[in-house]
């Protein structure tokens, strides 16, 4: 325990309670904001909604499962470089589970998309899960592109010479050239994947956030409540902490030496 | 403050029971099953490793369409050569949307002059060659009416020429000038292989772009043939396609079938146009939460109604049954 | 290439050769080759079946 704050030396000083540095540090206040949206329980649960009952839940963890298999060979691949490929049958297996991680990668990913649309999982405060879902989907098209480029095969050779007229057509083509192998490699294997991590690490922690979208209403007493207006939750305030006032006057306690008592012989 | 309740862009929170989950067991086995498939599918299906084109392969497979393309790059009447931006400032060939043309805003940033960079400049790299340099020099020196009539007479003869079965060119020479010692020394060069090594030399050695090459092989019809031959042009929505029978892209459907479909299939401004289209159709598809009758369609089509059908009968059961839905 | 090498080389070479030129559908204006229809259909068998098979009832938690 640190003691903080003032005092002349040889007396005692005063520790700085936990609601102030909490309240005033930048690392307390993250800390507050972070495991108020986020406690344990929620961002590792070990129950989940009696609802959650189809398979068709499990293309999210699949579709992570198979991005991990895809970084890993990419960082096997990049261990060696990017010719390494071509020269060694053992490269060559590595492209091939790189290659065919990231078909499952846009396989699964895809059927979570149509899984998440069907049941309208942007409802109830998760629009922004739906958003980074999206927006994950979209730059891992543009990663998976850029790994195409870099292959340094025919297949490279004419996807970046017919794919250069529709990026040139709206300007970027000067500034990010599918015919520059370097600079379309660092994209891929740096730029985009940090770009796609981003929006992944929003989207799984948004989902542990809101939870999984409940059903719609149907039937039963609850159908009746699509013509009762709904309250905006009341906002929840904070109690005020309000720290001890010392009462005038009082000073602190004089530290009083122990008296010694008599001694008595035996 | 209160508003309506939406049922597509609401929900009441879930106050019932939970059962148990275990998320670290499902991530892991979930993994371990992917990892297998993929090894598995590699095992049996391996991947593809087309060998590229190079200007050494082209020559020497199809010199007659290399002289061909080459001519025109030394004419300045390529593809490339007339691009637009981002390789060149020709006049009106940029494409446009309405009044906007969004590719002139940057300009020529990736400037390329075909005559010099493809053609001259990389002749002049070789030494000991008199006759080359003055052929060169020639060239250089003439007026643009005598240079255009030299590459109009090589274009015309290149377009009649054959090749022997030793592979030597045999074409009518008549009237071009100094562009056929010119052709014939770059034909020579690109066969050796180091007209590769001129397009991609940089003054500090190391380099990683490939711009210069490969514009230079796209202007010619022979990578063209070998793409047609595995169905990788736009007509044939070669943007999903990899090699041989190997999958490829299938998640860029939507991308390449506006470039099947009038207008854009014969405008020359098909490309913009496209993308216009996907970006809306994307924004549509981000902002889909927000979106009125899109965001509908769930509730409307009803599989839901499949995929959480246990849980409706559990309600079904806990209202008392009876309720027909 | 040793003999470690190139037992491991042939063992990694693919069991189906899918090199060969590709087989491809044609429908109208619509093209497609088979592999991609072959994708294609497995996403939209596996997302009925995920949706139609039965899950698996899990211990309730109070």
């Amino acid at each position: 325990m640190s003691a903080t704050g003032t005092g002349t030396p040889g007396s005692p000083t005063v520790e700085e309670p936990v609601w102030v540095s909490e309240r005033t540090t930048w690392t307390g206040r993250l800390r507050r904001r972070a495991v108020g949206a986020l406690p344990p329980e929620k961002l590792l649960p070990d129950t989940q909604p009696a609802y959650v009952a189809s398979w068709v839940y499990i293309f999210g963890a699949l579709s992570l499962g198979a991005l991990a298999v895809v970084v890993i060979s990419g960082a096997v691949i990049a261990l060696s470089g990017p010719a390494w490929w071509h020269v060694s049958a053992a490269g060559h297996f590595v492209n091939s589970l790189h290659l065919w991680s990231t078909e499952l990668f846009f396989f699964f990913m895809v059927i979570h998309l149509w899984a998440k649309f069907f049941m309208a999982a942007w409802r109830g405060k998760r629009r922004l899960t739906w958003v980074t879902g999206v927006l994950a989907f979209v730059f891992s098209i543009a990663t998976a592109f850029t790994g195409y480029l870099s292959q340094q095969n025919f297949d490279s050779e004419w996807i970046g010479t017919q794919a250069k007229d529709g990026i040139n057509s709206t300007g970027a083509g000067a500034f990010w050239n599918v015919l520059n192998f370097g600079q379309m490699l660092m994209w891929h294997i740096l730029l985009l994947p940090l770009v796609i991590s981003v929006f992944i690490g929003l989207h799984v922690l948004q989902v542990r956030r809101r939870g999984v979208v409940p059903p719609f209403a149907e039937g039963g007493p609850l159908s009746r409540l699509a013509s009762v207006t709904v309250p905006e939750p009341a906002e929840v305030r904070e109690p005020e902490i309000v720290p001890p006032v010392p009462t005038a006057g009082a000073t602190e306690p004089a530290i009083v030496p122990p008296v010694p008592t008599a001694e008595v012989e035996p | 403050m209160s508003r309506r309740f939406r049922p597509d862009r609401d929900v009441a929170e879930w106050a019932g029971p939970t059962v148990r989950y275990d998320l670290l067991k499902e991530v892991t086995v979930c993994f371990i099953v992917v990892a297998l498939l993929t090894v598995g599918f590699s095992i049996v299906f391996g991947s593809p490793d087309v060998k590229p084109v190079t200007l050494k392969s082209w020559s020497t497979a199809d010199p007659v369409d290399f002289v061909q393309t080459a001519i025109t790059e030394l004419a300045g009447t390529s593809p490339t050569a007339t691009y637009g931006p981002p390789y060149t400032t020709t006049p009106g060939v940029s494409q446009k949307l309405g009044p906007i043309s969004l590719e002139t805003i940057p300009g020529d940033r990736l400037h390329i002059d075909t005559t010099q960079d493809f053609v001259i400049h990389p002749l002049l790299t070789l030494p000991d060659e008199p006759a080359l340099d003055q052929a060169v020099a020639t060239y250089e020196s003439a007026s643009t009416t005598t240079q255009q009539r030299w590459t109009t007479a090589f274009g015309n003869a290149a377009a009649k020429a054959s090749v022997n079965s030793a592979g030597v060119l045999h074409m009518n020479f008549a009237g071009t000038g100094p562009t056929a010692t010119m052709m014939v020394d770059l034909l020579s060069m690109a066969r050796s292989g180091a007209l590769d090594g001129a397009l991609l030399a940089t003054p500090q050695l190391y380099g990683t772009d490939y711009t210069k090459p490969l514009l230079f092989l796209a202007d010619g019809t022979y990578m063209a043939d070998l793409a047609g031959a595995e169905h990788l042009h736009g007509s044939q929505w070669g943007m999903m396609n990899e090699t041989g029978n190997f999958p490829g892209q299938a998640w860029l459907w939507l991308y390449t079938m506006w470039y099947q479909v009038p207008p854009m299939n014969t405008s020359s401004s098909g490309d913009i146009e496209v993308w216009a289209i996907m970006m809306v159709l994307t924004l549509g598809l981000i902002l889909l939460p927000f979106i009125p009758v899109l965001r509908s369609i769930p509730r409307w089509t009803r599989i839901y109604r499949l995929i959480w059908r246990r849980h409706y009968r559990q309600q079904a059961g806990v209202a008392g049954g009876g309720r027909a839905t | 290439m040793s003999i470690p090498g190139a037992i491991v080389g042939g063992l990694i070479a693919a069991l189906v050769d899918l090199s060969h030129p590709g087989k491809y559908v044609h429908w109208g204006v619509i093209q497609i080759s088979v592999a991609n229809l072959v994708v294609i259909g497995l996403m939209l068998v596996v997302f009925v079946l995920a949706i139609l098979l039965p899950f698996p009832h899990s211990r309730p938690k109070r």
